[in-house]
This record gives C-alpha cells, structure tokens and sequence, in this order.
C-alpha cells in the first residue's frame, strides 16, 4: 500500500497540493481521475520521488521514501511522466533495455535480453525496436516509455495519462496488460485517466481530486457514481449500464 | 553499418593520420633516415610523436567534454566554448599569472580547473531557468555569457598588460608542443576513459532528469561528475595547447547523426573522430602555408563552422 498523508505543495506561492492524505491499495489499478490542472501529475510526481513535498509524506509499504535508497527504490517503482520530450536519438531496443538498468547497471544477463524482447512484443514494438525515438509517431514514442517501465519490473507502476496519444487497439491492448499485471503478476498500478470510460471499465480504486485536493476515492462500483462525477468535473455525467458493463455518458 | 564497422573505420583512419603525421614537418623525415640518423630519431621522438599524441588526446577530450555538455544541459548546440567554461578557465588562468606567476604548472591549472567549475556552474544555473522549447536560446545565452566573461578577462590582461597571454590560450595549436611540455594532455586522456565508465549514466541523464530518478539514479552525483570532467579537460587543453572551439560543438553532432546518442556506443567514435579531425586540422596547418604554420584551432574554426551550418541546416529539411 502507498500512504500519503498531509502531503502539500507550493511552488511560487502556488498551493498546488493541499494536504492530501489518501490509500492506493497494492494489487489494485488505481485511477487517478479530476480535472486539468487538479494536480494529477504533481502527486504522481511527489510519490516518484520526482519532486520534493513542502509538506506531508510518502509511505510505500509502511517505509517513508525518503528513507529508501534510490536504487532500492527504483526496483520497487516506476514512472511514465506525462510529458516524454526526448531530445536524444535513442534506438528503442536501447531505451527499453535502461529500464533493466536497477537490476543489471548496465550489464545485460541473458534473463534481462529476454524480458527486453518480451516488453517489445507486448506493446508491439519488435518491428520499430532499432527506430531512433526521433523517428517516431507519439503513439509509439509513448509505447516504448512504456516498454521500458514494464521492464523496470517494479512493484508499482505509475503511469501518467499514458492513454493520450494511443490508437484504439494500443490504448485497450495497455489496459488488458496492467489488468494481468496487477491479476497474475502481483503489481500494484496507478493510472492517470481521463476518459471515465476506461476508468469505469479496468480501475478497481479511484482517487478523484479537483484544485490540489481529494474530493473522493474509494471502489469504482462505489464512487464513482453520476452525481459524485458531475460534481467533479462540473459538467453533467450519466453513469448507465449495458451488458452488464458501466459506462459514463457525457458527449452530448 | 553496426557499431563494430564505425570502430574499424575510425581506428583505421586513425592510424594512417598518425602516420602520416610522424613524417610530416618543416623537416623531412624518412623510414630510411630514422634507421640511420640518431637524429632523426630524436626529431621524431622530441618533437613529432609528442605533438601527434598532443593533437589526438586534445582533440579526443574535447569532442568527449562536447558532447557530456550536451547531454547534461539537454542541448545539442552548447560545448566547452559556448557555455563560459574556457573563457572562466582563461580568468583562472589570468588571476594565477598575475597574483602568483611562480606557482608550478599544475597548481595553475587546478585554479584554471576550479575557475572554470565555478564558470561551467553558472551557466548551468542560467539555462535551467531557459524554456526547454527554444533550444537556440541556451547557445545564445551561453554566448552572451561567455562574452562577459571574456570581456572581464580582456579588460584585466589589458591593465596589466597580459593580452598576448589570452592570444595564446585562446587559439590552439600545436607547433610549440615537445617531449616534456604536452603531459598534462595525458590527464585529460585519462578522464574521456572515466567518462566511457558512466557511459550509460550519461545517456540516460541526457533522457532527462525525472527519468534518471525513476531508475535510480543519482542524477546530482552525474551532473557533478560531468561537469567536473568537461573543466578540467577544458582547463588542461587551455593550460597546454590553448583552446579549439568548435571540436565538442561538430563531432558529437556528426556522431550523433551517424549512431545516435547512446555513450557506450557511440563515445569511442566521438572521440576518435575529435581526435582524427584535429589532427587533420594540424597537419593541413603544417603544409598549407609551409616553411609558416597556421594554427590547427584556426583552420578548425573554418571547417568547423562549415561543418556546423550544414548540419544545422540539414536538420531543418529533414524535420
Ligand atoms: N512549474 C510550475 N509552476 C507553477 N505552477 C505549476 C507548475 N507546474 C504545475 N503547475 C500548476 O499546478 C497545478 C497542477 O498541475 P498538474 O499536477 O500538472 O495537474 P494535472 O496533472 O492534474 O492536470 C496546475 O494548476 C498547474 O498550472
Ligand atoms: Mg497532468
């Protein structure tokens, strides 16, 4: 479990997070869902370790991260950020094998090839993997950062709205992953989401925050109802059902 | 071509450059001669092997200072000459020459060094605050900033009437180097090989920041690293040869093009491609205007600049 409490940020006189205490459970898809600016990513970032609380802390699994070597901690934890601007020419073999960097520093075993092949056919890589990052639509771009977090084999994985620039088939094909993931695997996932629809279908916790704050959270089938998203994003939202399934309906 | 081939390619030119120039010189020199004439052999031990070596290590720590610059301010157009540290290295330099003359050579250059630290720092301070979504502005910047500094460093070696001193650290080349007075160069040679050592670290803090974090990294501890290397190589080729802008700036960009940014890759070719390139720049200085020399930083200057432009402009059509 990751713990956040009383957890501020100020940047320039900013309030960007305003003491948040919540629970991301383990062995979950959490998603972390509110509008622009509500400070998604800054949390996201503060839990990374990306940057550094005013106020508050982090625990993950009941030690505080800032007593975690880095090292350590990079086996437990990673990150997709939400902006990938790269301006190095990096194959993407190459950037996929980085993510194997906490366990091997460098020096691929052959166990550590395998996983790298592995995260390139998952996320349908193999045919682009000695493409240069420049060479790339966003899409893919965004599939080999992810690649190589899954290669990071990590506890948790964080991934920031990683669905923004993914096709369809790639976006549902990412869900169905972190879903195995987290069912077979062990893993813990947090998700910054923006289309409900998704979050309805895969997340089991939901985190929902506005203006640097937690309005909400709990399990999706819980929370996340029409009037409790409507308040949220200040627009109207109907949560209906079809076969089953749940879905929001807010395009017209 | 794989790596492997762009290894061959540059160790092979590199040994017919270095060949080429052992026998190239204001005196002739032949396979028959040094197997006669002592002498010979003395010229070649004294005079000509010491400064092929001189050019290859300086041409080679440049490139690799270049393109650690590059990577750790995230910008392809900075290097030793565009971002104050020879120019910070050079009021080192001024301040020892003035305040303590007798000093031994290599307490000159630890100031040198040192300055040139604090010099490399501030600017790494300055483009941080620069928005990432205009790379030409931290070159610019850099150039403004190395101008400052500069113009402190004319002003003081006007007063004290030391200006002929920044002519020399300024412009680099080759024709003074004997036996005995290009060994520091071998220090800066010594720190390219530490660099290929933290090859992947520099890579993947040329990915950024955050990402470094997210893999563990101790993103402050490579910053510190690299930015040390990049002044004390810059301190020591300005202390012994004086400087060649321009060399950091093209190579790591021609590098780049040909196989991309990964170090542990690419770092032999950078810097053998620095040092081929140098030396080819010498050894046209020695033929070109011959009994006189002109200096290899200068010609380098002009295919420097050429070399630059094109790339510069090619990467405009290809976006
Ligand atoms: N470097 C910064 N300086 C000032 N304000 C910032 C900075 N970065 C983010 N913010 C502000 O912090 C708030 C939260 O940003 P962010 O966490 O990126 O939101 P989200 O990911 O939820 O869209 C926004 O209002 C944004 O304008
Ligand atoms: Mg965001």
């Amino acid at each position: 479990m990751i713990d956040v409490s009383h957890l501020s940020y100020v940047i320039a006189d900013h309030q960007i997070l305003n003491d948040i205490t919540t629970q991301l459970p383990r062995n979950q898809i959490t998603a972390l869902i509110g509008p622009n600016g509500a400070g998604k990513s800054t949390l996201l970032g503060a839990i990374a370790r990306q940057l550094t609380p005013s106020v508050g802390e982090v625990r993950i699994g009941g030690e505080n991260l800032t007593q975690i070597d880095p090292q350590v901690l990079a086996k437990r934890m990673a990150i997709v950020a939400q902006q990938l601007h790269v301006g190095s020419r990096i194959r993407v073999a190459d950037l996929v094998g980085f993510g194997r960097w906490p366990h091997s520093q460098g020096r691929l075993s052959a166990a550590d090839n395998a996983a790298i092949s592995d995260a390139l056919k998952r996320f349908d890589l193999t045919a682009l993997h000695h493409r240069f990052l420049d060479e790339l639509s966003g899409g893919q771009r965004q599939r080999a950062f992810l690649a190589m977090a899954y290669t990071q084999d990590t506890d948790w994985l964080l991934l920031d709205e990683p669905l923004n620039n993914l096709d369809l088939k790639h976006a549902r094909s990412l869900m169905a992953h972190l879903r195995q993931m987290v069912d077979h695997g062990g893993k813990s996932v947090v998700v910054v989401l923006h289309d409900l629809n998704f979050t309805l279908a895969w997340a089991d916790h939901v985190v929902a925050m506005r203006a640097g704050q937690v309005v909400f959270s709990g399990p999706t089938t819980e929370v996340a109802t029409s009037i409790a998203l409507s308040d949220l994003y200040q627009t109207e939202i109907e949560v209906t059902s079809l076969n089953d399934r749940r879905f929001a309906l807010y395009h017209r | 071509m794989q790596p492997r081939h762009y290894y061959m390619l540059t160790f092979s030119g590199l040994l017919t450059l270095s060949v080429g120039s052992l026998f190239l010189g204001a005196q002739a020199l032949t396979l028959s001669g040094l197997l006669n004439d002592p002498q010979k052999l003395q010229l070649l031990l004294i005079s000509r092997l010491p400064r092929t070596l001189a050019t290859l290590l300086t041409g080679a720590s440049m490139a690799v200072a270049g393109v650690i610059m590059q990577l750790l301010v995230r910008n392809r157009f900075v290097e030793p000459g565009t971002t104050g540290t020879n120019e910070a290295a050079m009021l080192g330099l001024l301040a020892v020459t003035l305040l303590a003359p007798d000093w031994p050579i290599v307490l000159q250059m630890t100031i040198a060094a040192l300055s040139a630290l604090a010099g490399t720092l501030g600017f790494l301070h300055l483009s941080r605050r620069l928005p990432p979504q205009q790379p030409l502005l931290i070159p610019l910047v850099g150039l403004i900033y190395a101008g400052v500094l500069m113009s402190i460093a004319t002003f003081f070696a006007y007063q004290f009437d030391l200006i002929q001193f920044i002519g020399v650290w300024m412009s680099g080349e080759f024709s003074g180097v004997l036996a005995g007075r290009y060994e520091l160069l071998w220090l800066a040679g010594a720190l390219s090989v530490l660099v290929y050592f933290a090859a992947d670290q520099f890579t993947i803090a040329g990915l950024g920041q955050g990402l470094a974090i997210s893999l563990g990294l101790r993103y402050g501890q490579i910053v510190a690293l690299g930015v040390a290397t990049v002044s004390m190589v810059s301190a020591l080729v300005i202390v012994t040869v004086g400087a060649l802008p321009f060399v950091g700036l093209v190579v790591p960009n021609v590098v780049s093009r040909l196989m991309g940014d990964n170090l542990r890759q690419s770092l032999p070719v950078v810097a053998g491609i620095g040092g081929g390139l140098v030396l080819v720049c010498d050894m046209l200085g020695r033929v070109l205007r011959s009994p006189y020399e002109i200096p290899a930083g200068t010609i380098f200057g002009i295919v420097g600049a050429v070399v630059f432009l094109s790339l510069l402009l090619g990467r405009r059509s290809h976006a």
